[in-house]
Order: C-alpha cells, then structure tokens, then sequence
C-alpha cells in the first residue's frame, strides 16, 4: 500500500505541489535535466523510484479532530493509511484493508464510512471524526463511557470502529430496538464475540439522551 | 495498489471526454468496489475520473416515474421516504446489500457495475477467464457454491452480486447513459448480459459511457412486496439466492406480479413464465408452491451450488407467500 515516506508529509507552496502543475511547467524531461547533481547520484544508486513516486503526490487539505492539515499525498493513498501512517492517528484500525470488518470505521462530514476503501484525495476539504476526535480533554465521549461499563470488548482491537459505528447508529435513528442495532452494527465484526454488551452500551447511551 | 493520475470532473460531458481521452481510465464513485480490486492488482487503471463532483445525487418524482441520479448513495435511496412509500422493493432490496457503512459510500451506478464475487476471480493465482479473457474456469469443476444455475456458458459461471438489482430488474427500470455519442436508455433487463463467450463483459454498457441515472415507471406495488435474500450467515453477506416480488392483489386474485431472483445468472434473473402463470389466478399456499417449481424449470447445478435449485423453489414460493400477507 502507500509508502511511509516522511516527505509527503511536508507543506510544499502551493504552486508548485501537484505533479501536473510540475510537468506542464517544465516537462519530464526538463525536470530530469535540471536536477541537481545528489539526486542524479541517487538516481545512480537506483534511488529513482523514491524521485518518481515523490513526483506523484497531489496536494490535499483535510481537518481532521478539527486539525486542519495541508498535506502532499499519492493518490493510492488510502484515508486509513493517511490517518495511521502519515498523522500518526492509529486509533483507527486496520482490520481486513477490504471493507469486510468495519475496523476501519471512521465519520466523514458526519457520516460513517470506511476508511480503508476510501480514497484520501477523494477527501478533499471534508472534516473527519476518528476515535481520538471523540473525548473532551480528558473527558471520554458518553459511547466510550458505556462501552467500559457494559464491558463492551476483550482485546478491543475492534473497539474504535465499534464505537464510531455505534454513535453513528444512533445520529442515524437506528437504534430503535436491540434487532434494529444488531442489523445496523452487522458491518462491524468482532472476533472476541462482546457482541452483547456492545449492544447493551448502544442501547445505555441511546436511551440516556445525552448530547452525542 | 499501483499509483495512478486523479482528476476529478465537474461535468458529465468532462467527465467522458476526460475517460475517452485514455483507454486505461476509470470512473470512480464510491470506490467501494474500484479501490478493492486496486489493492489486489485485478484492475489498474493509469488514470481515475473522480465523478464525484457532478450533478447527480438527485432523487426525482417526475409525472408518471422517479428519476434517481446514479450518484444517489445506496443509502440515500433506501432511506427517502418516498422511495419507501412508492417502490418499497427497491428500499427492502438496498437495505438487503452490505453494511450501512458500505451504503452511505457505494452509488447507484457504482452498484450496477460492481464486480461478481467468484473467488477465482478475484484469486490472481487461479484462471478465471472473466479477469484474464481465455485463461480458464477455476469454478467449473472447482468449488463453485455461489456459482450461478440459469445462462451459464463453458466460460463462465459466475453470478452478478448486486442486491439492488434484482429489484430494479423487477420494476422495469431503464437505464440513462451518457457517451461520446450521446445519450442513451437501456432497458434494465438489457443492462448485463450472460456471459457466452465474453464473459469479461458484464454488460451493455460502453466502456466510454457514463452512467447518469436510473428510472423506474409508476406502478402499483406499493404494499405486495418481498425481498428475500437467503445467504450464510443473517446479516452482511452476499445472496446465495435472492428474491424480489411485487404483487397487485385485489379481492385474493393477483391482478400484477412482478418476480426476479439474485444469486442464480450473470445478470438479475426476471422470472416472465412465472410472472405469467400467476396473473389472474386466486392466491393460495399450492399456488406459490407451483409457482417456485415452475421458477427453477432449466437450472442446472454445478455440484457445490446443487443445492440452489431446490432453494430457488421455496424462495420463491416463501418469498410470494409474505409478500401477499403484508
Ligand atoms: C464487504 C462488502 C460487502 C458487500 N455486500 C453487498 C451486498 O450484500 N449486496 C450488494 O448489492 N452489494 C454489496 N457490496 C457491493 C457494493 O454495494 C458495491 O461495491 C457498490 O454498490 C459499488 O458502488 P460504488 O459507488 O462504490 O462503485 P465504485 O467502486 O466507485 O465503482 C464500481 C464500478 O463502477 C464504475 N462506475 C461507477 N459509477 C459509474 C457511473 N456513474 N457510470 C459508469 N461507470 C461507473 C467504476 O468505474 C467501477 O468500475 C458489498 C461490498 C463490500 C465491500
Ligand atoms: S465463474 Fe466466471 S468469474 Fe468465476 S472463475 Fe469462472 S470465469 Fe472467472
Ligand atoms: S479495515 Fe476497513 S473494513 Fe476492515
Ligand atoms: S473485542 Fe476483540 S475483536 Fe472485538
């Protein structure tokens, strides 16, 4: 998946970040010809690939906890790779990278999503929620709360997702009956099993009426 | 996932023009599907068309029929409450697909043409002639549980996974596209095809085209409707068979019918000799237990998806059942 380079997380002035500005200014070739002499060594030395790839990045500013980031990415980077690799964010999990496990989970512009199949210069703009986005200070969100007291994981590797997907459920008026947060929790899968008590933490909390 | 140009168009006719310009484009929508089978090096595309900017999210009622942008979020649409008041099937089918987190990504378009779920296909190491065109059949003669039993060919046996579709195959719909030579509709049940000998074409659809919406004609089944989806385990998980059926139902006889099954071709599977056999006739209990018969007439197993046929039968007949009890 995405490289990890720390490069593209740098700020680049605005006009001249995207690989297409750059090539319709200069052209390849130009760019090649004009380079300095470290990197024709780095070339040499079979460093090119790294010189491509950083040629290819786009520029995308995104909020994230509502940080704003102005960042040069690939454009196969995918949201979750950008949150855990390049924002050190790695509340958000990577389960299956295939859309099948929810661990992924987070909110965009207010809504769920997933992660791992979102593209993140597909984001441009958006505001993102992430399971670090939710507590105050050191005030856990009322979802956080019920999932400790109800007991609602064991190695809690899904937990994040769990409980993005479970405040989303409510916001959405799904949470009507303990069937209903079953069917609107299926795409989150835990393999410890703490199904139920996820259950009774969603239910606590919508039946609490608290804020979300 | 190899990387790849994005330009994101603002416009259907930049956004054709932006595809037409490279054979090795894609459009993207939701991703759901794309961006999957990027990972996993089964389609790598140079270039990416982001259509996500362009007008198309709306969902119109228009004299005689509701026009549904192919933009609409699955989501969006299982949720308008008039979609649920006009054509519950289609709402009952949409809720049937995926997880929510997965609808309120995934478009309508996108649906349409996502991929069939073969495992061989989406196994790099094993021949499936719908990804690699002449390179085999993993699933003939191999595991092939989900395989399809109706329109199979000695290429392929692979079944269309979409929900959605069966219900738009069940309601009439029409397709709207756009292309370098303009606009065009396609008739739903035109819209993919059986696999024959070019089973790596899923559909009618020219590559260059865009999909703008979809369109589905007023009708009068707004209570006599069902959609059973029978698959492994209760929730998120694809269909091993499906059913959509639309009854019209005045004084106990079935005055209109509509019947379409998911799980079973390499397109939605409408069922007209059924549909047929049941205009006119009193409902009864022996009358959809023949109708599930006559609905699986010519399916033919594979071994591992053998079971689908007596399946196909009581989906069928339980699916008309609940249906004409609502
Ligand atoms: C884990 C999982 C479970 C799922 N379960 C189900 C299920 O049970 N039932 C079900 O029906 N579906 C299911 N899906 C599939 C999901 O519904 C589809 O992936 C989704 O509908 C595709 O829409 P998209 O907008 O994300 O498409 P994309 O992934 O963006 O695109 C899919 C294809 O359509 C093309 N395309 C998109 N829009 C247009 C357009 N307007 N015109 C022309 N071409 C276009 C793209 O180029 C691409 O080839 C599941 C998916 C996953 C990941
Ligand atoms: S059934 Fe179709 S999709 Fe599956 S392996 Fe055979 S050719 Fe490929
Ligand atoms: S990591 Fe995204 S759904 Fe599993
Ligand atoms: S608590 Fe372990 S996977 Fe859910």
């Amino acid at each position: 998946m995405a490289s990890k380079k720390t490069n593209q997380n740098k700020v680049m002035p605005e006009d001249s970040n995207s690989r297409r500005d750059f090539i319709k200014k200069s052209g390849l070739f130009t760019a090649l010809a004009l380079t300095p002499p470290s990197l024709v060594m780095a070339t040499e030395k079979k460093w090119d690939e790294k010189i491509a790839e950083y040629l290819e990045t786009v520029p995308l500013s995104i909020e994230v906890n509502g940080t704003k980031h102005n960042l040069n990415i690939e454009p196969r980077t995918t949201l979750l790779d950008l949150l855990r690799e390049q924002l050190q964010l790695t509340g958000t999990k990577k389960g299956c990278d295939h859309g099948q496990c929810g661990a992924c989970t987070v909110h965009v512009n207010g809504t769920r999503i997933l992660s791992c199949l979102s593209l993140a210069t597909m984001q441009q703009n958006a505001q993102v929620t992430t399971i670090e986005g939710l507590s105050k200070g050191k005030k856990l969100h009322p979802m956080q709360e019920a999932f400790i007291k109800h007991d609602g994981f064991q190695c809690g590797y899904c937990t994040p997702g769990q409980i993005m997907s479970g405040i989303a459920c409510i916001k959405e008026g799904h949470a009507n009956s303990r069937e209903e947060i079953s069917e609107y929790m299926s795409g989150n899968i835990c393999r410890c099993g703490a199904y139920h008590n996820i259950v009774d933490a969603i239910t606590e909390v919508k039946e609490g009426g608290k804020e979300i | 996932m190899k990387n790849f140009q994005i330009i994101k168009a603002l416009s259907s006719s930049s956004a054709i023009t932006g595809k037409a310009k490279d054979d090795s484009s894609m459009f993207i929508a939701g991703g759901t599907n794309l961006v999957d089978l990027m990972k996993k090096n089964i389609v790598a595309p140079d270039k990416l068309v982001d259509i996500n900017g362009l007008d198309l999210k709306k969902i119109e009622f228009l004299k005689g029929k509701v026009t549904i942008g192919a933009l609409a979020k699955n989501s969006q649409v299982a949720e308008d409450a008039s979609i649920k008041e006009k054509h519950p099937l289609l709402a009952l089918a949409l809720a049937a697909g995926a997880s929510q987190q997965i609808r309120h990504m995934a478009t309508v378009g996108g649906n349409m043409l996502q991929k069939t779920r073969c495992s061989y296909y989406y196994n790099t190491d094993m021949p499936c002639n719908k990804r690699v065109p002449k390179s085999g059949c993993g699933a003939i003669g191999g595991s092939n549980r989900m395989a399809a039993v109706f329109g199979t060919s000695d290429s392929c046996i692979a079944v269309h996974p979409s929900d959605m579709c069966v219900a738009l195959a069940a309601l009439d719909a029409t397709v709207l596209v756009d292309g370098p030579k303009g606009k065009r509709e396609i008739k739903f049940t035109d819209f993919h095809k059986l696999p024959g000998n070019t089973p790596e074409k899923d559909n009618t659809l020219d590559s260059r085209e865009l999909i703008t919406a979809v369109e589905i004609p007023d009708n009068n089944f707004s209570k006599n409707v069902h959609y059973l989806k029978v698959r492994d385990r209760t929730s998120y998980a694809f269909a091993l068979v499906s059913v959509a059926v639309a009854l019209d139902i005045k004084n106990n006889t079935i005055n209109d019918v509509r019947l379409a099954m998911g799980g079973v071709a390499h397109k939605p599977w409408r069922l007209t000799e059924t549909e047929k056999f049941l205009k006119g006739k009193t409902i009864s209990e022996d009358l959809f237990k023949q109708a599930g018969h006559l609905s699986m007439k010519g399916a033919k197993g594979f071994g591992d998806n053998n079971f689908k046929l007596m399946l196909g039968e009581n989906a069928v007949a339980e699916a008309l059942t609940i249906a004409a009890s609502k």
